[in-house]
């Protein structure tokens, strides 16, 4: 009898950059960018990930609250949000630190979230990037709302390059085991609706690895659905990038949804929470390690002529933007609770605005300032 | 000068344990360099410095439990102040003022709280000022059924004596039937709290892994032990001779080793001790290859790590296998693959002084044997000579589930007689 341990059947990887750092081939899918495009990708990666291991560091200094690490999953985040066009819209989750850095967001405003200081610090609107969603797995029925809101305003198949617009939404491995993602899979392929499906297959839902979480390769279930499924070597920053220009193309020239996994692996805790060591052993995180997906763009530019000033500036800028982060985390301002009302409907209601009062009234009845908590 | 305070790094941690200083005063620092390792309720975690400069004083000791918003570290500029005597950790940090407290750190222990929320102003009654001087006790741990239990039954769950950290339904209950018949006399009632001359020690940890596996090994796998008492005068002549050998200038080689690697041998002429009694399959597994667990006290108890595939192993592969184990169970390191799927173990009590014992078998394995302590001792020679030789007691307790006792006396006897003569290696 097979149990839930029994590994998942290997279905194959669109694959443009081994390991070693040499290009490889795909017969649907391409990189045609030049050194300069590979460099600014690179770029990309080794800031997501400066970002990522600093805030990690102001958790353990106790500036933040908590923080989901993005550590591996750089190559999957940027690739994806790197093939978006800026009228396209993105919905991550808590750990797409990367996708923020793409959509233009500053690193800082992630933080405040995360200190418990703020519910998000950026207008979605002005990003095409929707808050991180904490739910596991809701955003994809965002997601699919909003591109059925594309189709119904004509964005959709026009042929217009600026007019055609898509949506991507970010989810893990562990999201598709919640309902909410197959009814976004669903409805997405019964309406076509212009929206890809980014499942990071980062092969654990905190301590549950991805074999007592599916039967059959997350990629399968697009067939069941009805809608074309790609699986990509999540760790490869170029096929990433060409699996879901192709995904988000389709969908713009109103061809339907797509579902794209990518087989990348989680290197840190779930969050500042958790003790990986507890539930996966060390060989396992080693075998991930030489898989890393900064280290072959790397082999690979410097195979190509890239100049060692190009790495070493590019050092120096992460360590200034290290730097940023740390101060600004520190004067992130103490939220006043009493804002939090204004946020519960767009034209207050008596009732919100006199429970307003009544929380300012029982503030300012505290001697000194007042602990947010 | 900069204070480090105890962050909380798992999201409502009240304390940790401080494992080991990666620094000492004196040292220079860089932000994010790791200065220590602590122990959480959840993990093992490294705390990066958020400062650069010289560390001045670690305000908790090794070992420590310290609370969460308590200061561990001190970091300046410049040379360290003078005057040992205040730079050396104090056992417990120093209880931290409140005003001192800052801000912009995320660490709040629940106690502090209170008090912040308790400062009330107005209207200045007589009630805020009593609060001011009731002592912040913390709310017993409870869940909302027994929470209503309590109150039912009119227990103060405050006064309830907790068998773990949080307080159960048994634990009200018994303080209910406690105090019962005592109500007519309330002088003569027990006392509801914990008495002075006792500590009470939650049951976490490895000791709860250790106490469910203990349980389940003795009440499942009948367990029978049996004894010999052996000459191993030229064992110890081995150990000595191969210490003196380069090829193992680099292993520790000692009579444990030499028992290890008997108890490969003797595998061989009885396969039934690396076997294994599956319940619920009603089959016998007997393993085609010997995992030998190696029992290690450790800081934070006993762990079997086990080296797998031990028979395939030359002596001096063994060796280094088991040091490498032992240290990292020291360094409280072992990852739990690495004490799974053992399929027999030894136990080294002689380390303790202790001649033998009826050690308990590690739950899904058959046979443990445990080496005595090795002492010169009279024995009776071939010519009835009574001469001081090294000799040791081994005991091994079997599954007689899936061992018979001939099967393990001579696993046994096969053990010791390798022991008593090295040489007898040869013959199996």
């Amino acid at each position: 009898m097979s149990s839930s341990t029994d590994p998942i059947p290997e279905v194959p990887l669109v694959q443009l950059l081994a390991p070693s750092g040499e290009r490889m081939t795909d017969p649907q899918h391409s990189f045609d960018g030049d050194r300069a495009e590979i460099e600014a990708l690179y770029r990309d990666l080794v800031m997501t990930r400066r970002v990522d291991t600093e805030a990690y560091a102001l958790q353990r200094h106790g500036e933040l609250g908590l923080w989901p690490p993005a550590l591996g999953q750089e190559a999957a985040q940027i690739g994806s949000a790197r093939a978006l066009r800026d009228h396209d819209f993105a919905f991550p989750t808590y750990r797409d630190h990367g996708v923020a850095w793409c959509r233009g967001v500053d690193p800082t405003l992630l933080l405040g979230i995360f200190r418990g200081a703020d519910l998000g610090g950026w207008d979605p609107a002005d990003h095409g990037l929707a808050l991180p969603n904490i739910i596991i797995g809701a955003q994809t029925l965002h997601a699919t709302g909003y591109a059925m809101a594309l189709s119904l305003e004509g964005l959709v198949g026009t042929g217009d390059p600026d007019r055609d617009s898509a949506v991507i939404a970010y989810f893990g491995d562990g999201a598709t085991s919640q309902g909410d993602v197959s009814e976004a899979l669903d409805w997405a392929a019964v309406h076509q609706s212009p929206v890809v499906f980014f499942c990071e297959n980062n092969h654990y839902a905190i301590s549950v690895p991805v074999a007592s979480q599916t039967r059959v390769p997350i990629v399968q279930r697009a067939a069941g659905f009805g809608l074309p499924g790609v699986r990509v070597d999540g760790n490869d920053v170029l096929a990433c990038l060409a699996v879901t220009r192709r995904a988000l193309q389709r969908a713009r020239d109103g061809e339907g949804p797509t579902l794209i996994e990518a087989v990348t692996y989680r290197m840190g805790a779930h969050t500042t929470s958790d003790d990986p060591s507890r539930y996966r052993d060390a060989a396992e995180v080693d075998g991930w390690k030489a898989k890393d997906p900064l280290d072959r763009v790397r082999r690979l530019l410097v195979a190509e002529g890239t100049t060692d000033q190009f790495f070493a500036d590019l050092e120096d800028e992460a360590d200034a933007l290290g730097l940023r982060l740390r101060t600004a985390c520190q004067q992130i301002p103490e939220p006043d609770l009493a804002e939090l009302f204004d946020h519960v409907f767009v034209e207050s209601t008596v009732e919100n605005r006199q429970q307003q009062a009544e929380h300012v009234a029982w503030r300012d009845s505290i001697e000194g300032s007042v602990v947010a908590s | 000068m900069n204070e480090f305070a105890l962050p909380d790094v798992g999201e409502g941690l009240t304390e940790a344990e401080i494992i080991g200083w990666r620094v000492a005063v004196g040292d220079t620092v860089e932000v994010n360099d790791v200065i220590v390792e602590i122990e959480t309720a959840k993990s093992l975690v490294e705390l990066p410095s958020p400062y650069a400069g010289v560390v001045r004083t670690l305000h908790a000791a090794e070992g420590d439990t310290v609370e969460v918003g308590r200061p561990i570290i001190t970091i300046g500029d410049g040379a360290p102040a003078s005057g040992g005597a205040a730079e050396a950790p104090r056992p417990e940090s120093q209880p931290h003022p409140e005003t001192e407290r800052q801000p912009m750190l995320v660490g709040y222990g629940p106690g502090a709280e209170q008090l912040v929320r308790r400062r009330r102003m107005a209207p200045p009654s007589v009630a805020s000022v009593d609060l001011e001087k009731v002592k912040p006790t913390r709310r017993p741990l409870a869940k909302p059924p027994v929470r209503k239990l309590a109150k039912d039954l009119g227990v103060d769950l405050s006064e309830v004596v907790a068998t773990g950290e949080v307080v159960t339904r048994a634990d009200v209950e018994a303080h209910a039937a406690a105090r019962q018949p005592a109500e007519p006399t309330p002088a003569l009632a027990p006392s509801p709290t914990t008495p002075d001359d006792e500590t009470r020690i939650p049951i976490k940890g490895v000791r709860k892994w250790t106490a469910e596996a203990m349980v389940r090994s003795a009440f499942t796998a009948p367990h029978v032990t049996e004894w010999v008492t052996v000459d191993v005068s030229r064992t110890m002549e081995l150990v000595a001779r191969l210490k003196g050998d380069r090829a193992f200038a680099d292993v520790r080689v000692s009579p444990t080793l030499i028992a290890a690697k008997a108890i490969c041998l003797a595998m061989r002429r009885t396969p039934e001790l690396n076997a294994r009694w599956d319940d619920e399959a009603q089959e016998i597994v007997v393993k085609r290859s010997v995992n030998l667990g190696i029992a290690a006290a450790t800081e934070r108890g006993l762990v079997v790590p086990n080296v797998v595939g031990a028979d395939r192993l030359s002596l001096v592969d063994l060796a280094a296998a088991i040091g490498e184990l032992t240290a990292t169970a020291r360094e409280g390191r072992t990852q739990p693959a690495q004490m799974s799927g053992g399929t027999f173990t030894l136990t080294n009590i002689g380390v303790f002084g202790i001649d033998a014992g009826t050690p308990i078998l590690n739950p899904g394995e058959s046979g443990i044997l445990a080496l005595g302590s090795i002492e010169r001792r009279p024995w009776v020679d071939d010519h009835d000579q009574v001469v001081p030789r090294w000799v040791t007691t081994l005991a091994l307790s079997f599954d007689h589930r899936v061992v018979d006792g001939e099967q393990g006396s001579r696993f046994l006897a096969d053990v010791a007689a390798v022991l008593r003569d090295p040489a007898m290696a040869l013959t199996f």
